[in-house]
């Protein structure tokens, strides 16, 4: 019965769906007042009976009802109840629920916080919205129900992928979908302003906050992603140039230049129709990730069921989607783009050149992903492109972004002299290239040229974003009332810069000094590694609620002392019979730890792969920084002001005015 | 003018930037691209020699080997119509076992065997490679009517 309701919500979801997509965007373009109105409780009302569907699967899988087909495919009466919970974003039927359900959940989210946008744009917003919401709810309700039954009733569910039994995956899914699905956000703006056929500067006022918060939460995402890869495959890996995570870095790369982009927009008013852009980019960006992942077309740890009835309709609504806002943006660009006039040495040419690296690098990894795709289509030969491709392309074009990282914040708006410019960096660059040298000549550790560039760089963009700070003090009375004078934003950005450099550093000295070495150890044996010591203590066997595990107990020694005592496991999950490597890691902020079983060799020997990874964590440490510096950049005080509705509406009216008083109180 | 002049240098700057990174990508592709080659494929010489490639199919049954230091392990691939031996020194993915579809990373040696660097073995159990799949395909429609029936359902 409860199966049926979700289903039936479902439907309802459809419609009130199809009610939000068309009769805002018609009352609008018509100027009827009644049918834009109905645009805000059309998306709650469409949320609610997602919500309910939601929770209905949500129950089945609580209450273990084994009938409905999603459900016996994707748990067990043994498996725990929090996973039995995350289990309903474990496969494709319901992972595509929690996206439709979050999508719901950021257009009532426009509907609450853009209350005092004027009505004809909020209702194109969530007009456009709710199209969005028509194709994905369609294609749920016509190839993937998750509420379909399944007779006759299996006694017991085939259990969940024990790779996903694990604490990170349950909130990896729902952080990604966050970030994916709220591009949505911009994307709708950009297609309502251009339906409006004029962009004006609060428009960058109203998108930015939403373009963080996405961006953030598509920070977030990625990095537990690649958090949960490292401790749980087994492999020590942190990031593998996987189909699926490009599909996931490439919105990242263009929310990323958007933000940046929007920024020019916003101070500046100008780049417009390239912030317009950027935003259809990022969303079309995620929808073809969601092609990619859900079309079954990529061999993938991600590649869920394939079917081509999918992958087809999945390539049709990307097609219309991605095709429709070009051809509208083609057609009407020239009605909102304007021309700000920049020197060539300014931070707007700065910025531009943030976007044109940030552009590419992200279409290098497109064509690294498609490429063997395509060949594949044309039967043209079976190929596949790995790491080596993605680190030859991208490396070099991150270099160059993160050393103008260093310079951006530092340079004027419109136009800097190249010499005030110079000696305002002298000291920055004299201290990177010092610093980074002792660092690499005086350490005994082996190192080459990218070490000292990596670690150059982070240096150089600590200093600098610091020094930016400063800089803000030096003409100030009282230094209290300058350090509240500087927007949170100013901070926000600093911080996210901060955390390009933490990461820098992770990513230089994990990926150039990390020691690995699989051994055969017998009970009693050790082996040194990096000045450590591991003695293997053998194996023995353990119990959890859903599986038995081999447990090893490994101590590790350093100068003979203990450092820790490590239990990697070797779990076998009766119900789907695959043993699973669980790495037993001690972690520390200056290096970790990781052990993982291979197999038994016989008389209680093992193969053991140990790991030595010096500042790894840094590498999820720094996303960590730049989300909250996102965060902290969205909670400007300027936009919540956007909230006061009269306000707003005469702000709207006089963008001119607005753009120069900013220029004053810069 | 000094303004468009300055335009003119920054578009011929982007575009330089962008002809650059394109034709690093081009020559970086490749350089790393790995072409995927069956075991008759091999047997047949197109694969080739000192380069890097991928190779797939099922494991055969009974022909897992350790080398007495236990981390080497030699097997041998089929696709139903040829094998060929993989040698590989290290930890083996968790789902690999005998009749389970592999794809493993490489090169051929002078002897004839595939020494791996990579072995992957994919995360669901009744998962098979797209590779192998239509490698089995191949070399069932390949003729031959004593095919070994596929034993995945």
């Amino acid at each position: 019965m409860i199966p049926e309701l979700g289903h039936f919500a479902l439907i309802l979801a459809f419609c009130m769906a199809l009610v939000q997509g068309i009769l805002p965007l018609v009352g609008a373009h018509r100027g009827q007042l009644a049918w834009m109105g109905i645009a805000f409780p059309a998306a709650r009302a469409q949320f609610l009976f997602v919500a309910i569907a939601f929770a209905c699967l949500a129950y089945a899988f609580l209450a273990k009802d084994f009938s409905v087909a999603y459900v016996a495919q994707n748990a067990n009466s043994l498996l725990p109840a929090i996973y039995r919970f995350s289990a309903v974003w474990g496969a494709h039927e319901g992972s595509l629920l929690l996206w439709a359900l979050i999508l719901c959940g950021w257009t009532v989210a426009v509907t609450v916080f853009s209350r005092s946008l004027p009505l004809e744009f909020s209702s194109r917003v969530v007009g456009v919205m709710g199209l969005v919401s028509v194709g994905f709810l369609l294609f749920m309700l016509g190839t993937s129900n998750p509420f379909e039954r399944l007779l006759p009733m299996p006694a017991d569910g085939r259990d969940l992928n024990p790779l996903l039994q694990d604490p990170g995956l349950v909130i990896h899914p729902p952080m990604l979908y966050m970030g994916y699905v709220g591009l949505a956000v911009p994307f709708s703006f950009a297609i309502a302003t251009l339906l409006e056929g004029r962009l004006d500067a609060a428009w960058t006022r109203w998108t930015r906050p939403w373009t963080l918060i996405a961006w953030v939460f598509l920070t977030l995402g990625i990095a537990l992603g690649s958090w949960w890869a490292y401790y749980e495959l087994g492999w020590g890996g942190w990031w593998f140039w996987d189909p699926v995570e490009n599909a996931s870095f490439m919105p990242w790369l263009i929310a990323m230049a958007l933000i940046h982009c929007l920024a020019v927009t916003e101070k500046r008013n100008t780049f417009k129709g390239w912030s317009v852009l950027l935003a259809i980019f990022g969303f079309s960006l995620s929808l073809l990730g969601t092609f990619l992942v859900r079309s079954g077309v990529l061999v993938s740890v991600h590649a869920f069921a394939t079917d081509p009835a999918r992958g087809v309709f999945i390539l049709t609504f990307l097609g219309l989607t991605v095709g429709s806002a070009l051809l509208l943006y083609a057609w009407r660009v020239s009605n909102v783009t304007r021309r700000g006039g920049f020197d060539l040495l300014s931070r707007e040419s700065l910025l531009l050149t943030n976007n044109v690296l940030l552009s590419v690098a992200a279409a290098t990894i497109l064509l690294g992903t498609l490429y063997p795709l395509l060949l594949d289509s044309l039967n043209l030969g079976k190929i596949s492109v790995g790491p080596p491709y993605f680190n030859a392309v991208f490396i070099p074009l991150m270099m160059p972004l993160v050393f103008l990282l260093g310079i951006g914040p530092l340079t004027r708006w419109k136009k800097e002299r190249f010499k005030v410019l110079g000696s305002r960096l002298k000291l920055a660059f004299l201290i990177s290239v010092l610093l980074a040298g002792a660092l690499v000549g005086l350490t005994a550790i082996p190192s080459s040229l990218m070490v000292a560039i990596g670690l150059g760089l982070a240096v150089w963009v600590t200093y600098t974003a610091l020094q930016a700070i400063a800089a803000r003090f030096r003409y100030g009375q009282d230094r209290w009332r300058t350090l509240r004078a500087i927007p949170l934003e100013f901070f926000g950005m600093t911080l996210a810069h901060l955390g390009v450099a933490v990461f820098v550093v992770g990513v230089t000295l994990a990926s150039s000094q990390s020691v690995e070495q699989d051994v055969r150890l017998e009970p009693g044996g050790a082996q040194t590694l990096a000045g450590y010591e591991f003695r293997f203590d053998g194996v023995a066997e353990t119990m959890g609620p859903n599986y038995r595990a081999q447990q090893g107990e490994i101590r590790v020694f350093r100068s003979g002392e203990l450092v820790a005592t490590l239990f990697p496991q070797k779990r076998i999950y009766p119900v789907q019979p695959q043993p699973m490597t669980e790495a037993a890691i001690d972690p520390g902020l200056t290096r970790d730890l990781y052990v993982a079983l291979g197999e038994p060799l016989g008389d209680g020997a093992w193969s053991v792969r140990l790991y030595y990874k010096p500042f790894v964590r840094w590498i999820w440490l720094g996303p960590l920084l730049m989300a909250i510096g996102g965060l902290v950049a969205a909670s400007d005080r300027r936009y919540r002001l956007i909230k006061q509705a009269r306000r707003a509406a005469v702000l709207d009216k006089m963008p001119n005015e607005l753009g120069l008083a900013r220029e004053g109180a810069q | 003018m000094r303004r468009r002049r300055q335009r003119m240098v920054l578009v011929a700057l982007i575009l330089a930037g962008v002809t650059g990174a394109t034709a690093l990508a081009i020559a970086a592709i490749g350089q790393n691209m790995l072409y995927f080659f069956s075991p008759t494929q091999i047997k047949a010489g197109e694969a080739p020699q000192a380069h890097n490639f991928r190779v797939g199919g099922l494991v055969v049954a009974n022909s897992i080997q350790r080398d007495p230091d236990g981390l080497t392990v030699r097997f041998d691939v089929t696709d139903n119509l040829n094998t060929v031996t993989v040698a590989y020194r290290g930890i083996l993915p968790d789902l690999f076992r005998e009749g389970q579809g592999i794809v493993a990373r490489g090169q051929l040696s002078h002897e004839g065997q595939f020494v791996a660097e990579e072995v992957l073995a994919k995360h669901d159990e009744n998962y098979m490679p797209p590779e192998v799949h239509e490698a089995l395909q191949t070399a069932e429609s390949g003729g031959r009517m004593n095919a070994v029936a596929e034993d995945n359902p």
